[in-house]
């Protein structure tokens, strides 16, 4: 019996969201007292092998090139493994890709589903643990019934650890099947960082007056090495692509480091980045609520602090 | 074109969210409940296929007599008629069970991309698992033309463009319309939706996977450390020396 864990990559290297999920995997597997099994699916450029340094045992190299859009015909070669391997638990970080396949998996399996985890489990029989809900309102301790489950990993909940464990690795070819989803085309945005997986996020709204205004936020955002987001009015507008706005109705985010200019704070904005681990709030309204969530704050007009800001990163990154 | 759009009503956007005494529950006291934002994108552009290829718009929700009006509101948006199985949506493997038992006679199954209350993301794969269909999740453009599906979704660091034929399951959001594009109900829709035929149904299956057992707030953060605005390099140092998150 074995910890299943999907290890999904992206132009065939593993995405950050991988290794917490299969640090996760490992944790749970160690405290259940059984082994983790990592599966891959597709041509790799990394190596497989490396999963070892996460707590993998083994690997399995599903070798057909399936597409990521096809959402059933990766499922169904999960569950191939998960069956082969006699899996319980199996893991997959709630990515885009992850949040498709998930739910399919567990219906495939016969397994119960948790969604937007954030915590190892609480308890094994019956088999408890911590999720998010309410859009990061709150947090719901789900129970499962089934003797096998499905969790899929919320993003940067879950630190990654490295071990100095080893993997073996096998390839394995899944039936064929016809996709009845195909790509036609793919548009890259170059060299931004995915909001999801970014560590920190430099975030502005309506106060700064105009899409003009953002280059000092790419600027402040491309020294931190972070990403780019927006409040919702500001995507409405259009100054902003949709991409970028977070919240409640747009995408949540939890980055260790969320910087907020020229935004008022909203309930609704507040629910989709509250899990971020520090909040830095830049406004020139005391009154702002936002005040009342951010961890640090400077009350000031944005269009003064953050050039300063920048100079004082910039001052920082030289000395350290 | 038969459209089935499957419709969760939730807590308003701007709710306190609350738990009973025993914290086993959502305390609905107070708290208004509404469309769920991702699937008012989704019946709008339900409405929109319907008017350019003829059809019904038909929506369906798991839920108690309570929820109703949730489901009369989107009859005065322009759906044609709905249906409402009377049972509480407690788990989302019982709840796809249920919509996809409708779904079977649909030409074109819609949800959106998750519900803003317990946040799944999952009713609309497993509703595409169990009827054995595709599925574009996180859907944020689409043309049907004939059976044929033309269709966009979001993926990280970009989007990417689909094609794929009738019956689907989508599981849509913004960009499917715009924010502007909304409908909303008007005078003459509020009147129609209430002789419009809205169906009661019981549960077929019941098999329940998951179950809640409590719920808790997330920890109540340290009140804010204000810097003074020209006092940046401050800042920067309680970032790195007390934050450490630079
Ligand atoms: C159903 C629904 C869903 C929603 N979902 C979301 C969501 O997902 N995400 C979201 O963000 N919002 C959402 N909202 C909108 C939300 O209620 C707020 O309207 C929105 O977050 C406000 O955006 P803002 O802070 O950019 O703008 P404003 O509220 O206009 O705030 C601008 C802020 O900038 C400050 N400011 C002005 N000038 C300066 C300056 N020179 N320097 C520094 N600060 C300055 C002002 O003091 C003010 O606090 C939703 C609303 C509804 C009804
Ligand atoms: N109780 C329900 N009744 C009808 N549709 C639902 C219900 N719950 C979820 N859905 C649909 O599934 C989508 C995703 O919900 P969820 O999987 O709960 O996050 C929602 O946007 C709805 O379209």
């Amino acid at each position: 019996m074995s910890v299943l864990v999907f290890a999904e990559s992206w132009d065939g290297k593993f995405k950050k969201g991988t290794f917490e999920a299969v640090t996760y995997a490992h944790e749970t597997a160690k405290k259940l007292g059984v082994s983790t099994t990592a599966v891959t699916i597709g041509k790799l450029a990394d190596d497989a092998a490396q999963l070892g340094n996460y707590g993998a045992d083994k690997v399995i190299c599903i070798s057909n090139n399936i597409n990521t859009c096809d959402s059933q015909g990766m499922s169904a070669a999960i569950a191939e493994i998960a069956n082969k391997e006699g899996a319980s638990l199996v893991i997959i970080a709630n990515s885009n890709t992850g949040k498709t396949i998930a739910p399919r998996l567990a219906v495939k399996l016969s397994a119960g589903f948790i969604s937007n985890v954030v915590d190892t489990p609480s308890n094994d029989t019956p088999f408890t643990v911590k999720k998010k809900a309410f859009s990061g309102k709150a947090f719901e301790n789900a129970q499962c019934n089934n003797d096998k489950c499905v969790l899929a990993l919320a993003p940067n909940a879950f630190h990654i650890v490295e071990t100095a464990g080893s993997a073996t690795v096998e390839s394995f070819d899944a039936a064929n099947r016809v996709s009845k989803v195909t790509s036609t085309n793919v548009e890259k945005a170059t060299g931004k960082i995915s909001l999801a997986e970014a560590e920190i996020v430099v975030s502005a709204g309506r106060g700064l007056k105009g899409p003009e205004n953002w280059g000092m936020v790419e600027e402040l955002a491309e020294l931190l090495g972070a990403g780019t987001a927006c409040s919702k009015p500001v995507s409405d507008i259009g100054w902003r692509p949709h991409a970028e706005h977070v919240g409640q109705t747009g995408k949540a985010v939890a980055p260790n480091l969320y910087i907020a200019i020229g935004i008022s704070g909203a309930i609704q904005h507040l629910a989709g980045v509250n899990s971020s681990k520090v909040m830095v709030v830049i406004n020139t309204d005391p009154e702002a609520p936002f005040f009342k969530s951010a961890d640090y704050g400077i009350i000031g007009d944005a269009f003064e602090v953050v050039p300063r800001l920048i100079e004082e990163i910039r001052n920082f990154k030289a000395n350290n | 074109m038969k459209i089935l759009v499957c419709i969760s009503s939730v807590p308003d956007t701007t709710s306190k969210i609350n738990f009973t005494s025993d914290k086993s529950a959502l305390d609905t006291n107070g708290i208004q409940f509404i469309i769920n934002p991702y699937d008012e994108f989704v019946l709008t552009k339900a409405i929109k296929l319907r008017e350019q290829h003829g059809g019904t718009v038909t929506v369906a929700h798991v839920g108690p007599a309570n929820n109703e009006p949730t489901l009369r509101k989107a009859l005065a948006i322009g759906a044609d008629d709905a249906i409402r199985v009377d049972a509480e949506a407690t788990d989302s493997f019982f709840v796809a069970n249920e919509l996809a038992t409708i779904a079977k006679d649909f030409d074109l199954i819609m949800a959106g991309r998750e519900s803003i209350d317990y946040n799944g993301g999952s009713v609309p794969a497993m509703i595409a698992e169990i009827l054995d269909l595709g599925l574009i999740n996180g859907c944020t453009g689409l043309e049907i033309n004939g059976s044929n599906v033309s269709g966009e979704r979001e993926i990280e660091g970009g989007k990417e463009s689909l094609s794929a034929s009738l019956p689907i399951v989508i599981a849509g959001q913004k960009g499917l319309v715009e924010e502007s594009d909304l409908l909303i109900p008007n005078m003459r829709g509020i009147m129609t939706a209430r002789t419009k035929p809205l169906n009661v149904v019981t549960a077929q299956a019941n098999e329940e996977r998951t179950v809640s057992i409590s719920f808790e707030k997330p920890a109540e953060r340290a009140s804010c450390k204000l810097v003074e605005s020209g006092n940046e390099a401050e800042l920067v140092a309680l970032l790195h020396n007390e934050a450490k998150a630079i």
